[in-house]
């Protein structure tokens, strides 16, 4: 039931209800709204009733396992939520000047070193809102390199045709045409493609490396080499960063940007898809383009650079400093860790994808790349289900519903057929793993024996498979009352 | 296996031609493509009028998991768009070479067809594809 | 190890089934020659404890003021129900819900929150949110380019009246495409733009126009004259509001003969703290006919396989994980869990409660202004209509007076002499629903106080 159905006229809810006695008769009646709008008249137990129902039909990484591939649903510490929540921060108005705000300035600044120093970069802005706005701050900062350089021919962004859709996505916003790159059949880039590819035209290419695949590209140095003796530069995007904290820095691989997805790889939560953030690092030559603000520190003293102290700057993305709550649930998050905390990060996710994709071999089914090492995640192809049984990824994505456990990504990357991302993250114990494996072989003899029944799962949420086609075709966007007599 | 009626022309990008009587050609996307696309929910159809060329991108079919560019076959004049479309998608599913034709275009260089695919050819080709 | 839970049998087990010696050899297949960074500028890890004594610690050199600033970020009530809920693991560590039917909770939410805000726009549908107030005008004005298909010029007219940041970031956003933003001035006695101050754009080919209601100086813009003048010349009208005002401003929708086509805006008002800037989250809404073209995650209704009414994400054709190079947008999150925030702070409002915020609002801004002008020097700018923020002259340097405030404990406002230097020392104040009647005098008291000093 909606929250609209449970309404009734003149309920209303008297605590939340301000005496001011004000009236609006100051207003001139042409600025003013006739009719009320449409929101609920329900009691506050009514209302807390209704959202706590409501998130009981959530799964989430604190009720489920959760290992979707390329989004690193690891456990969310709620020192970090609570900290970040401390009044004084939150009652910070984000126009506070900062002689008032010490506090808050200290923890954003400790947080730009902690990412240049885990990036290997020399400077981070951590204004971006969210990986896709890391990418576009990332990419307009390399157009504005080219150009201050008079370098304005290059109009090319390339893409290995296994990326994440921002990528090109937002290559398209920064005004380039996209370039697709092959993947070779083991994983890698193809790198004659690549050589062939590149040239005056090239203005960078953006990589994530551990790959959407889930195998880390062997021939990185040799494909940073081949962009940057073309004049061109290389876009770190950090999806997969989890995979290579603490063992490799995108700084080391010759990366000229990187974003990093605070909400995958610095825990803060996804809570239904947002916020997230998407702090930018860069090299030495791109410093000067960073997006502002930035914090600075003189002496013991931390203040704001803006447009004013950095010229050269793409300017600002948000209307103040960016998802601030955010970026103080990653610091608490990363100091909780430490740096021997973050190496344990990539060594036991690899571990934990490492055994599943060994363990989900010897029962049956396919690696996409068989012959790689999984690095913190893995891709299943289940081609031959489909082929052989009728039993696509996403009856087995369904069916996993059934069993507690949500469903890894599928038909991501589309290179790969019938794929089945898998993340299990760091923070999994042995047992849960086991436990999925095993949903996952009952599955499969479940699709042998009885496919009808697979093909209809699930059968124990709070919905049945939902019809996606009417959703688009007969769109229902906004709940509308009945009117009486209709 | 899908449908290739014998009488039509085809692109590699899956569209098919079917010429009138008239000269002018009816557009539509072959059984093959309407099957992997899946159950269409919408059609952005172009302004009639307008003068597409051979190769370019000149409708958007959407189904539920994918969104797809229609090329225009040959460079040519789109004399009508297929209104029905636009409440009705799924006409591109159930009769894809009939009542789901996309558009009906006056071809510029008529000589353009001649270098389309014909429905062997194009059987060979999406076999090949689908290795 | 914080959060890490195998013990040394689990590792031991889990080598031996991968069949390997150790857990660095799952790395070999990174070359040894990029492996040169190490950590060491990380520092070392602190329990729980300790980060909690140093949070604590850092949380007291903040200094928390006494706030009568707004600008695009106002401190509300927040009904202590909101963020109880909201922080509940089953919102709160969800992800995106791309797999509808273990979803429901978030997807249904989201529903509802779309109603509520096209009912509170006066539109015909919603998207499940964007990342903020500025950024959400960056993209209506980019989906505005693409809707208004008859316009050829690329060409926003940006009135001075909109946030200066909002300005500025969607010149950030949208440069790299050839969009011309041209700003248009506004009438220094009112604080508003003049619907006739545009007709020297008049017969020329403008794609869209901004409004801010209200606007920056917390004044009314004669909104039913420029979104009609904007439809007579084939434009496409964007509307920038702050949600809460529109429990009793008329609604975008409404807004002159055939209400805007776009309305965004910062949803920051309705129950989200101010938080130091973020997150907040953008809002979009638009009429039923452009739907295809709003950037973002819309979720629609639908039914199961056993008829029954369900939830899911819908027109995901043209986002960018499907459509790549040629989405409406790059955005792939929305502020979720700020959406959750907002839906459950309306609903526990309700019409009645949101209309007592507003009135509020607005009352005690009038209050604090009367108060205020009662001050030598002291007086409101604009003559216009102004809603719950004023702009206010000084009689000595706004910079000083502003500093002086904080040093008493007092956000006194937004000091705008870097953006509209023509305003001289002026600042923008606001008193939302709460501030009290002692608070306002205490402001007003010290703000005397400071100015005399000064003089």
């Amino acid at each position: 039931m909606l929250i609209f159905e449970q309404s009734r006229t003149g309920r209303g809810n008297g605590a939340q209800k301000i005496k001011s006695g004000a009236t609006l008769s100051a207003l001139p009646k042409q600025f003013l709204r006739e009719a009320p709008p449409l929101l609920p008249e329900v009691s506050e137990m009514q209302a807390v009733r209704h959202y706590t129902r409501l998130s009981q039909k959530n799964f989430s990484i604190d009720t489920q396992f959760y290992p979707l591939g390329s989004c690193t649903m690891k456990h969310n510490p709620r020192a970090c939520n609570r900290l970040a929540m401390l009044p004084e921060f939150l009652s910070q108005h984000p126009l506070s000047p900062v002689s008032a705000t010490q506090g808050f300035l200290a923890s954003l600044y400790d947080l730009q070193e902690i990412l240049k120093g885990v990036t290997g970069m020399k400077g981070v802005s951590l204004t971006p809102m969210a990986g896709a706005q890391g990418e576009l701050a990332g990419i307009a900062m390399i157009r504005a390199y080219h150009e201050s350089r008079g370098d304005i021919e290059r109009n090319e962004l390339l893409v290995p045709d296994a990326a994440h859709g921002t990528n090109p996505a937002t290559g398209v916003m920064c005004g380039y045409k996209v370039r697709e790159i092959p993947t070779r059949a083991d994983g890698d880039v193809d790198l004659e493609a690549l050589r062939d590819a590149v040239g005056p035209q090239t203005a960078a290419i953006m990589l994530t490396n551990p790959s959407t695949l889930g195998v880390f590209d062997r021939k990185i140095a040799e494909i940073s080499q081949a962009v940057h003796d073309a004049g061109g530069l290389l876009y770190y995007d950090g999806a997969n960063l989890n995979a290579i904290l603490g063992k490799v820095r995108p700084g080391d691989m010759g990366f000229d940007v990187v974003h990093i997805n605070l909400h995958k790889t610095f825990s803060t939560p996804h809570g239904g898809g947002g916020p997230g953030s998407g702090p930018v690092g860069v090299s030495e030559r791109l410093l000067p383009f960073l997006p502002v603000p930035v914090v600075a520190r003189k002496e013991d003293q931390y203040h704001w650079l803006s447009e004013k102290d950095c010229p050269d700057s793409i300017g600002r993305l948000s209307a103040f400093m960016g998802n601030a709550g955010v970026l103080l649930r990653a610091y608490i998050y990363s100091r909780l860790l430490g740096r021997e905390g973050m190496v344990r990060v990539a060594e036991y996710a690899t571990l934990n994808a490492n055994y599943m994709a060994t363990k989900l071999a010897e029962a049956g089914f396919d690696l996409a790349y068989p012959k790689r090492r999984a690095t913190h995640e893995f891709s299943l192809t289940l081609k031959k289900q489909a082929k052989e049984i009728g039993a696509t990824a996403t009856d087995f994505a369904k069916r996993l519903l059934d069993y507690g456990y949500h469903a890894p990504t599928v038909y991501f990357p589309l290179l790969v057929a019938e794929c089945m991302l898998i993340e299990p993250t760091e923070t999994e114990a042995k047992s849960d793993l086991d436990g999925f494996i095993e949903a996952m072989k009952k599955i499969l003899s479940e699709a042998s024996s009885d496919l009808d029944k697979l093909r209809a799962a699930p059968y124990t949420l709070p919905v049945k498979r939902l019809d996606e086609v009417r959703a688009a075709r007969e769109l229902d966007l906004v709940w509308k009352p009945v009117v009486a007599g209709e | 296996m899908s449908d290739i009626p014998a009488d039509l022309k085809y692109t590699k990008s899956h569209e098919w031609v079917r010429q009138l009587d008239d000269d002018d050609v009816l557009v539509g996307i072959t059984d093959h493509a309407q099957e992997l696309l899946g159950d269409m929910v919408y059609v952005e159809l172009p302004a009639e009028g307008d003068m597409p060329s051979a190769g370019e991108e000149c409708v958007v079919v959407e189904s539920v998991k994918a969104a797809s560019d229609i090329y225009c076959p040959v460079t040519a004049e789109i004399i009508s768009v297929n209104e029905a479309l636009v409440d009705q998608p799924e006409l591109i599913n159930k009769d894809p070479y009939g009542e789901g034709w996309i558009l009906r275009l006056k071809a510029s260089t008529p000589d353009e067809l001649d270098g389309l695919l014909s429905a062997d050819d194009y059987a060979q080709f999406i076999a090949s594809e689908t290795e | 190890m914080p959060f890490i839970p195998h013990t040394e049998d689990d590792v031991k087990e889990m080598l031996a089934a991968i069949g390997a010696p150790s857990i660095e050899s799952l790395f070999d297949e990174i070359p040894a020659a990029l492996r040169t960074g190490g950590l060491a500028t990380i520092p070392e890890g602190l329990n729980e404890l300790g980060v909690t004594q140093l949070m604590q610690a850092r949380a007291k050199k903040n200094k928390p003021l006494l706030c009568f600033a707004g600008a695009g970020a106002y401190e509300h009530h927040i009904p202590a129900a909101v963020w109880e809920l909201t922080t509940r693991g089953e919102f709160y560590t969800a992800y995106t819900p791309y797999q509808a039917e273990a979803s429901q909770g978030t997807l249904q939410l989201l529903y509802e929150y779309q109603t509520m805000m096209a009912s509170l726009t006066g539109l015909d549908v919603s998207n499940a949110s964007l990342y903020d107030g500025a950024s959400a005008l960056a993209e209506a004005i980019l989906m505005a380019v693409r809707c208004n298909r008859k316009s050829k010029s690329r060409r926003i007219l940006l009135p001075t009246t909109v946030h200066p940041a909002y300005r500025k970031v969607s010149r950030n956003i949208v440069s790299n495409q050839d969009i011309i933003l041209e700003e248009i001035p506004y009438c220094a006695e009112k604080g508003a733009v003049l619907a006739k101050s545009l007709d020297r754009y008049q017969g020329e080919d403008i794609a869209a126009l901004v409004i801010q209601q209200p606007n920056f100086f917390g004044s009314l813009e004669e909104v039913d004259a420029l979104t009609d003048w904007a439809h007579a010349q084939g434009a496409i009208v964007i509307a920038v509001v702050n949600p809460m005002t529109l429990a009793v401003l008329k609604p975008p929708g409404e807004w002159g003969t055939s209400g805007v086509d776009i309305a965004c805006g910062e949803g920051q008002p309705l129950g989200i703290p101010l938080a130091g800037g973020g997150p907040y989250f953008g809002f979009m809404c638009c009429k039923q006919k452009q739907v295809r073209q709003l950037p973002g995650r819309i979720v629609g209704r639908t039914v199961d396989l056993d008829g029954k009414e369900g939830f899911t994400l819908t027109l995901q054709a043209r986002e960018q994980h499907i459509r790549r190079s040629k989405a409406t947008s790059n955005i792939c999150t929305n502020q979720g869990l700020m959406t959750t925030a907002a839906t459950i702070y309306l609903s526990l409002l309700g019409p009645t409660g949101l209309r007592s915020v507003a009135q509020a609002c607005f009352a005690n801004t009038q209050k604090l202004v009367e108060r205020l002008a009662q001050i030598e020097g002291v007086e409101a700018i604009f003559s216009g209509t102004h809603f719950h923020e004023v702009m206010i002259q000084l009689p000595c340097s706004a910079e000083a007076v502003h500093e002086k405030l904080c040093e008493q404990g007092i956000l006194g406002g937004y000091e705008p002499s870097g953006e509209y230097p023509e305003l001289g020392d002026a600042l923008l104040v606001c008193a939302t629903e709460t501030r009290t009647d002692e608070e306002i005098e205490h402001f007003a008291v010290q703000l005397e106080t400071i100015i005399k000093n000064l003089n």
